[in-house]
């Protein structure tokens, strides 16, 4: 509720306050989806299949027709906004504009593929959102977890990265998926309470701190991994793996049922993590404390609460939560390699950012994140005209923006990073 | 501290009731001594400790989370919750609390509006129902009334009341004579660490004030008489805010002449900071103008006001007027390194640095083991020097020295002061901000008293101390002086805040 309740300046912007500027900004998406996707497009059908194969039910919609229609939506959204839309109505309406412009790019991009290719398996994509962004969640949680508390957590990288290999060394040792897991979950630990330690205890200054742990774990795994893994992969680097669980009744549900309820555990428990630590933080005692510690340490020192202590609790807690995120990778998908989380950990911080250090904000800025990805892996693979790597550039466009506030005010907790130096 | 009894506690900015309160309140440790809550003493290892003991204090910079509820700040730490391990909190029952307090105290606050969003005085509300709320037989209030507009003060006051009609027993920390007055019990004084005296409220404010400020050092400075020469610095109309943006500077004017020493006094916290910080360029002036020998300085970088001739000495030395870390020698050039003799291009001239320092150490008589010892290893009074000896090296047109000898040594107070003679008998004007009235005295050819952002009243320097302290007080006098009187605000003993006209 602190990252909602962010005010708008009650200073009198003039006329560009800062809706109609977005309106302005939709306005402009609005046309070029219209005008430029709309003459780009071809007749044919643009067709977005609900199933898994592409002759299942499907929605369709004529190419050309789509692109100027849904570019239309965008135009109408960005209108109304310039027109002067109340405040409660923003989100909405921003929503519609942009799914609006999306649309009308995908009718496009799908209605000029080659003929027979000329579909969008929505299940697939959705699918395989869920798989890239994942990582990202638990990233992003565990970046929540400590900068709430006050502590910049550069090192989720680093978590990720040795949570993804005590995973696969002692899952493989043990042929347990089970003992993989906690041992993610205390590598992850593990280079966390470095983190708390250093910045903590001896005030190290915590980006340079989160930076260094990087290092150190991708120097470790990669050392272990060449002496150990590549020597013997047979028996330590080959963890046993979750398999998917369906849940029965609810993975029958169209579209839902597939992408949400026939996957593996770190897939629910990525959802339900996102739950519980969004409830904990904003409805119990230990969160009030966290976010109380985070934003004015000294004034919860003056009401008794042990600002240290709660601070290596929670940077320890984020390590574990970073932990299971990196064995999403090796107790699910992937034999474990040097350097195997590449970057992941920074794109989570992105996502924590673009979240506004909320969990629910961060899962959404992680979905956003893994649909750019996937959709540039489609785009690709229908002979897309527009490069790749154009694509794969979005997401951190948008996060720039996101940052220098024009998708409102970002606020970090008014203490984080800084550390706590009694009396 | 008897139950039921409002105790003031009277001194300077810096006196020491800050730090003495802190520890009455666990967060820090005390040296030595000991506390006695009921002839027993108390050790207390920590904020919790005091609030067990009934302590509860209300901070000068508040301890309240800006994105929270009043609620939330007000249950931090002692929460409501239900639901066992899970510790949801209990948001019904802390919101009726809140109500529960607001209402026996008459205290009035909404448990959901978020603390940002209210202003200072309903803030300082807040912290007061959160140590309530705790069960407090004790309540500390550091210098509640530093922030608040004459209204609000007087609804504190009030409150003041109430609680001690409750049985409450309450310290109240401030420098504001008329408010001790109005309220207080039992009046301590405390300066420089010590208590140097109680008082009751029958006191009269220049007895109160003679108490805080002082004279334990008797300064005789030898001077001639001042040849004030053309005006240099001009101050009209100044308006400066302070951090908080709270108006500081209201409406100051002032001149300077050459070869005049003008002294500022006043209890610190008067807007004397704010006043020089604004003429030096390191704070914005939002009206008036400040004119340098006859040139507006509206704009002007610090750099441009210091190259226009103008000599620094920051009140705070370690803050302001030093790099610690940094060598007598380096220190001694930091506002000229760029220029010849000490700097060439890129380049700095480490000998021509080495020479001009060994001169200024032995001109200025700075004790220290060698001039690349770095600055923080010499004591407070050589510290001082390098910053004089910096200072009064460039050609000056106008000098500008506050608290100049703040926590120095007596021998080094004596050569700081012929400094500043020194430099007035040269033609130079000159402008010394102090605390200490006998400095001010000492040094001034003419004396401006400066009380809530405003000079109240511009004396000579025979003018008896008494008169002086009560214009320090807020008090102005009826009969005439020796001085130029450039009274315009009332005369009412009322506390007035500064620009409260200006307040909405």
């Amino acid at each position: 509720m602190a990252v909602e309740n962010v005010a708008v300046a009650p200073v009198d912007q003039g006329f560009w306050t800062r809706t109609r500027k977005v309106g302005a900004v939709l306005v402009a998406l609005g046309l070029l989806g219209a005008v430029l996707f709309g003459a780009l497009a071809t007749d044919q059908q643009a067709r977005f299949t609900l199933s898994e194969d592409s002759a299942g039910a499907a929605l369709e919609i004529n190419g050309t027709v789509g692109a100027i229609l849904f570019g239309l939506v965008a135009l109408a959204a960005g209108a109304a906004m310039l027109a002067g839309l109340p405040k409660r109505w923003f989100t909405l309406v921003l929503g519609v504009g942009l799914v609006g412009f999306l649309l009308s790019f995908l009718c496009w991009q799908v209605s000029a593929a080659p003929t027979g290719q000329n579909f969008m398996p929505l299940v697939n994509v959705l699918r395989g959102t869920f798989v890239l962004a994942l990582p990202l969640i638990f990233g992003a949680l565990a970046g929540v977890l400590c900068e709430r508390s006050g502590v910049v957590n550069v090192a989720i990288e680093g978590q990720l990265l040795m949570g993804a290999f005590s995973g696969a060394l002692f899952g493989s040792i043990s042929g347990s998926v089970w003992v993989g897991l906690v041992a993610a979950a205390i590598g992850g630990a593990f280079i966390s309470l470095l983190l708390a330690v250093f910045a903590i205890r001896y005030l190290v200054d915590q980006v340079v701190m989160g930076i260094v742990l990087n290092l150190l774990a991708v120097g470790v795994t990669g050392f272990l991994y060449e002496r150990l893994m590549q020597t013997d992969a047979e028996s330590y680097n080959s963890a046993p793996r979750f398999s998917n669980w369906e849940i029965p009744l609810l993975s029958d549900i169209p579209l839902l049922g597939p992408v949400l309820f026939r996957g593996n555990i770190f897939l629910y428990l990525g959802l339900l993590l996102v739950l519980v630590i969004h409830i904990a933080l904003f409805r119990t005692r230990w969160g009030l404390r966290t976010r109380a510690v985070g934003e004015h340490p000294t004034a919860a020192d003056t009401l008794g609460v042990k600002v240290l202590r709660l601070r290596y609790l929670n940077v320890v807690l984020a390590g574990v939560v970073a932990g299971i995120g990196g064995a999403s990778y090796t107790l699910a998908l992937y034999s474990f390699t040097k350097n195997m989380i590449g970057g992941k950990g920074f794109i989570a911080l992105a996502a924590l950012i673009f979240g506004r250090w909320s969990p629910t904000g961060a899962l959404l800025a992680a979905l956003f994140f893994g649909f750019a990805d996937q959709l540039a892996t489609y785009l690709s693979a229908i002979n897309s005209t527009i490069p790749s790597q154009f694509l794969a550039m979005l997401p951190y466009l948008a996060t720039i923006l996101a940052v220098a506030g024009l998708v409102g005010r970002v606020r970090a907790p008014a203490a984080d990073g800084k550390p706590y130096i009694k009396g | 501290m008897e139950p039921g009894e409002i105790h003031a506690l009277l001194g300077e900015n810096g006196a020491g009731k800050s730090t003495l309160m802190n520890v009455l309140y666990g967060l820090y440790q005390p040296d030595e001594g000991e506390i006695l809550v009921d002839d027993k003493p108390l050790k207390l290892r920590g904020p919790s400790d005091a609030i067990a003991a009934g302590i509860g204090m209300v901070h000068q910079h508040f301890m309240l989370v800006p994105v929270f509820t009043v609620a939330e700040n007000i249950a931090l730490g002692a929460e409501q919750v239900r639901g066992g391990v899970g510790g949801f909190l209990d948001r019904r029952r802390a919101r009726r609390e809140v109500a529960d307090v607001s209402a026996r105290y008459n205290l009035r606050v909404d448990p959901d509006a978020i603390v940002e969003d209210l202003p200072v005085g309903i803030q300082q509300r807040v912290e007061i129902v959160k140590a309530l709320t705790r069960d407090v037989d004790l309540l500390i209030l550091d210098e509640p009334t530093a922030v608040l507009t004459p209204q609000e003060t007087e609804e504190l006051l009030t409150v003041m009341r109430s609680l001690k009609a409750a049985g409450k027993s309450i310290v109240f920390i401030t420098h504001k004579l008329g408010e001790v007055k109005a309220i207080a019990d039992r009046i301590t004084v405390i300066r420089r660490g010590k208590t140097v005296g109680t008082a009751s409220p029958e006191a009269s404010r220049d007895e109160l004030a003679a108490l805080m400020v002082g004279r334990s050092v008797r300064l005789t400075v030898d001077k001639k008489t001042a040849a004030p020469g053309r005006p240099v610095l001009e101050v009209a109309g100044l308006v400066v805010d302070d951090d908080r943006q709270v108006r500081a500077v209201d409406g100051v004017d002032l001149t300077v002449h050459a070869g005049e020493v003008l002294g500022v006094a006043g209890v610190q916290g008067n807007g004397q900071t704010e006043l020089i910080e604004a003429i030096m360029g390191l704070r914005p002036a939002l009206a008036g103008t400040v004119t340098l020998d006859g040139a507006q300085t509206h704009g002007w970088s610090t750099k441009k006001v210091l190259r226009a001739g103008v000599g620094y000495v920051p009140e705070d030395r370690s803050v302001d007027g030093l790099v610690k870390e940094f060598t007598v020698a380096e220190n001694l050039v930091l506002d000229i390194y760029d220029r010849p003799p000490f700097g060439k291009g890129l380049a700095l001239r480490p000998d021509a640095i080495a020479t001009s320092a060994k001169e200024r150490i032995e001109q200025f008589d700075v004790r220290t083991s060698s001039a690349d010892a770095p600055v923080g290893t010499l004591s407070g009074g050589n510290q001082q020097k390098v910053i004089v000896a910096r200072e009064l090296s460039r050609p000056l047109k106008l000098l500008i020295a506050a608290q100049p000898t703040r926590g120095v040594d007596v021998g080094s107070i004596e050569f700081i002061h012929s400094q500043v003679i020194h430099e007035r008998d040269a033609g130079t004007a000159v402008m010394v901000v102090s605390s200490e009235l006998d400095e001010v005295i000492g040094l001034a050819d003419r004396i401006a008293v400066m009380y809530r952002g405003r000079i109240i009243g511009i004396v000579g320097p025979d003018t008896p101390r008494e008169e002086i302290g009560l214009l320090m007080a807020g008090i102005t006098p009826d009969s005439g002086t020796t001085g130029t009187p450039a009274v315009t605000e009332s005369a009412a003993p009322a506390p007035e805040g500064p620009g409260s006209e200006d307040k909405a």
